[in-house]
């Protein structure tokens, strides 16, 4: 039987945007796979999130509710996730790329679950016949892939800030799931979360980020671009190599074995330019790049350079922008 | 209790991906591979977690491709065998964790130690269908691990925070860059690794999931330019910024 389940995320009662852009992209791909649009919820009192999935425009919501469910665990999500799926009788499956959705998105394909074909963080779908065709970057973006399912189930994982989150609203029932396991039973959870430094944007969801690397010189001298990013309500990122030294902490990496990201402006300060930094922020819509080196390779995909000394040019760019603001 | 670490073997980070004749595939040619980096980080827990537990420590590369001397790097490290399960075509994390779950099996107990995903595909999911397939816990993109008695407490780096998460062992850990600092092997343990034992074995690999339609290189950025040297150039670049790409 066709259909097609979105597995939503929520964090405080929130459906997360980037699940949104899953689900308006599952309602777009509606008649393509044919059967339904379900929405699918987990947590611990989420009546609220619950409520705005049956005002998306989605066919029905399912929730699952309990105490157990309220921080994330890999078996408990995916349980319920593949008993869900199963039930509404999806041939598709779509997640949000985030960090939780990309966990469960591969656990509910195993082979001890949906046994699904899995395309993680798809950046278009396409169809073809009645078919899905996913388009997802490999190789940290150095190429780009397409696949089609050659099993029963297709997973899909999509990437956060891609795909149009518009939704054309409507008023599904909710209706209320009970977790395939016993309270209680789960052997590996989530415990707690904390927020990560002064509350600062993270570099894979922001809309700008002011990266800086080794051309900072010191720690320190990473001022001027907190300063920038501040000035701009950006994310701070990091080469590799100011990570690598302490400058940075990790989370602020981009690049091959940091973050990807693709905001719509992107800001590389002090840094050369390295394949694996590309990797990473090549897909950004605008990159902009201050560079002491007329010859560094991070001009190559740059569309504006400034060739200078970043700390002189960026407190400059700083009170440029703050006189517009 | 055992540990297992998987392997995977990958292009060089500083590889340029050129598209092979099928364009399906990359051109292998001229490419050199290596250990993907994430599972040098798992690696090295994997080696705490012999040391902290005892048990044998086994490493395990699914490929089609000889890995002898990267395998020895890990035997030098630490790893008390490897195994290489050879297959005559590629595959993805649905078939290498159902060839890797039927060759753990007999060695449960033992925690399993991968990377968070392999560069080549960046699927990053294997761990956690090996768990599935194993019915053990499983704890994604750990950056931080501490083993207890029957336990262990992870880290995981999340948007905008991090995560504790408490698991029961034996559990699958996948690891994310700078979890720890890997260790190097000694000149004395490289030449003890020779002696340790390093099976290929030949298994036949599942039917895939997903057939390639197309493999392509992105599209290059359209050519940028030097808007100029200095604090001179900041205004005609916000000027930019604003009215040509409306970014600001
Ligand atoms: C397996 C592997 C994975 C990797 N993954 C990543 C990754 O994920 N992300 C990543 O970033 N790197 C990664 N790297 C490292 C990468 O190869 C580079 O070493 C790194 O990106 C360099 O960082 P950088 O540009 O800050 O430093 P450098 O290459 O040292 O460049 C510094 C730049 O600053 C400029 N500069 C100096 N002073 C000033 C100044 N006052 N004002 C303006 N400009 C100045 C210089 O001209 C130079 O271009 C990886 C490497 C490997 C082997």
């Amino acid at each position: 039987m066709p259909g097609i389940c979105v597995i939503t995320e929520q964090r405080g009662g929130e459906v997360k945007r980037a699940s949104l852009e899953a689900l308006a992209e599952a309602l777009r791909k509606k008649s393509t796979v044919g059967g339904d649009v379900t929405a699918v919820v987990l947590g611990h009192e989420i009546g609220e999130a619950a409520a705005a999935l049956a005002a998306s425009g989605a066919d029905q919501v399912v929730a699952f509710d309990r105490a157990d469910l309220a921080l994330y665990s890999s078996e408990g999500h995916c349980a319920c996730a593949a008993q869900a799926v199963r039930d509404a009788g999806a041939s598709v499956v779509f997640v949000a790329a985030t960090i939780q959705g990309r966990d469960l998105a591969a656990a509910i394909s195993g082979g001890a679950a949906l046994d699904a074909g899995y395309a993680a963080d798809c950046t278009a779908i396409d169809t073809d016949g009645g078919d899905l065709v996913a388009t997802r970057p490999v190789f940290a973006g150095k190429a780009i892939i397409k696949v089609r399912c050659t099993a029963e189930t297709f997973v899909l994982s999509l990437r956060p800030n891609i795909f149009d989150a518009t939704l054309p609203g409507g008023s599904a029932s909710v209706t209320t799931a009970t977790p395939p396991f016993d309270e209680g039973s789960l052997r590996a959870r989530v415990t707690g979360i904390a927020a990560s430094t002064k509350g600062r944007k993270d570099v894979a969801e922001a809309d700008i980020v002011v990266s800086g690397g080794r051309g900072a010189g010191s720690p320190e001298g990473f001022a001027p671009i907190e300063a920038l990013a501040e000035a701009l309500d950006a994310a701070v990122g990091a080469s590799r190599a100011v990570v690598d030294l302490g400058w940075r902490p990790h989370a602020e990496q981009v690049g091959q074995t940091g973050k990807v990201v693709s905001p719509k402006l992107y800001v590389a300060a002090g840094i050369s330019g390295a394949i694996q930094h590309l990797a990473g922020m090549r897909t950004s819509k605008v990159i902009v790049a201050i560079n002491k080196d007329p010859a560094a390779p991070i001009f190559k995909v740059a569309d504006y350079g400034i060739v200078g000394d970043l700390h002189e040019v960026l407190p400059a760019l700083k009170d440029a922008l703050l006189a517009l603001a | 209790m055992n540990a297992i670490c998987c392997i995977a073997r990958v292009p060089d980070t500083a590889t340029r991906i050129k598209i092979g004749p099928n364009g399906k595939s990359i051109d292998p040619e001229g490419v050199q591979y290596v250990i993907n980096p994430f599972d040098e980080f798992a690696l090295e827990a994997a080696i705490q977690h012999k040391e902290a537990k005892g048990g044998e420590l086994v490493v395990m590369y699914v490929g089609q491709d000889d890995f002898a001397k990267d395998l020895r790097q890990c035997l030098a490290k630490g790893a008390d065998k490897a195994i290489h399960l050879k297959i005559d075509g590629p595959l993805g994390p649905q078939g290498i964790s159902s060839l890797l779950a039927e060759k753990i099996r007999p060695l449960m107990p033992a925690s399993v130690f991968c990377g968070k995903q392999a560069v080549d595909g960046d699927v990053g999911g294997m761990g956690v269908m090996l768990a599935g397939l194993l019915d053990v816990p499983a704890v994604s993109k750990v950056s931080s691990l501490e083993l207890k008695d029957d336990t262990a407490v992870a880290t995981r780096e999340i948007e905008g925070g991090v995560e504790t998460i408490d698991a029961s062992l034996p559990c699958v850990f996948t690891f994310e860059k700078g979890a720890n600092e890997p260790r190097r092997a000694g000149l004395k343990e490289i030449m003890a690794a020779k002696k340790k034992p390093l099976e290929v074995e030949e298994v036949s690999a599942p039917a895939p999931k997903l057939s390639v339609e197309s493999l392509e290189l992105p599209p290059p950025r359209p050519e940028g330019r030097i808007v100029g040297e200095g604090t001179e150039a900041v205004a005609e670049l916000v000027l930019l910024l604003r009215e040509e790409s409306k970014v600001i």
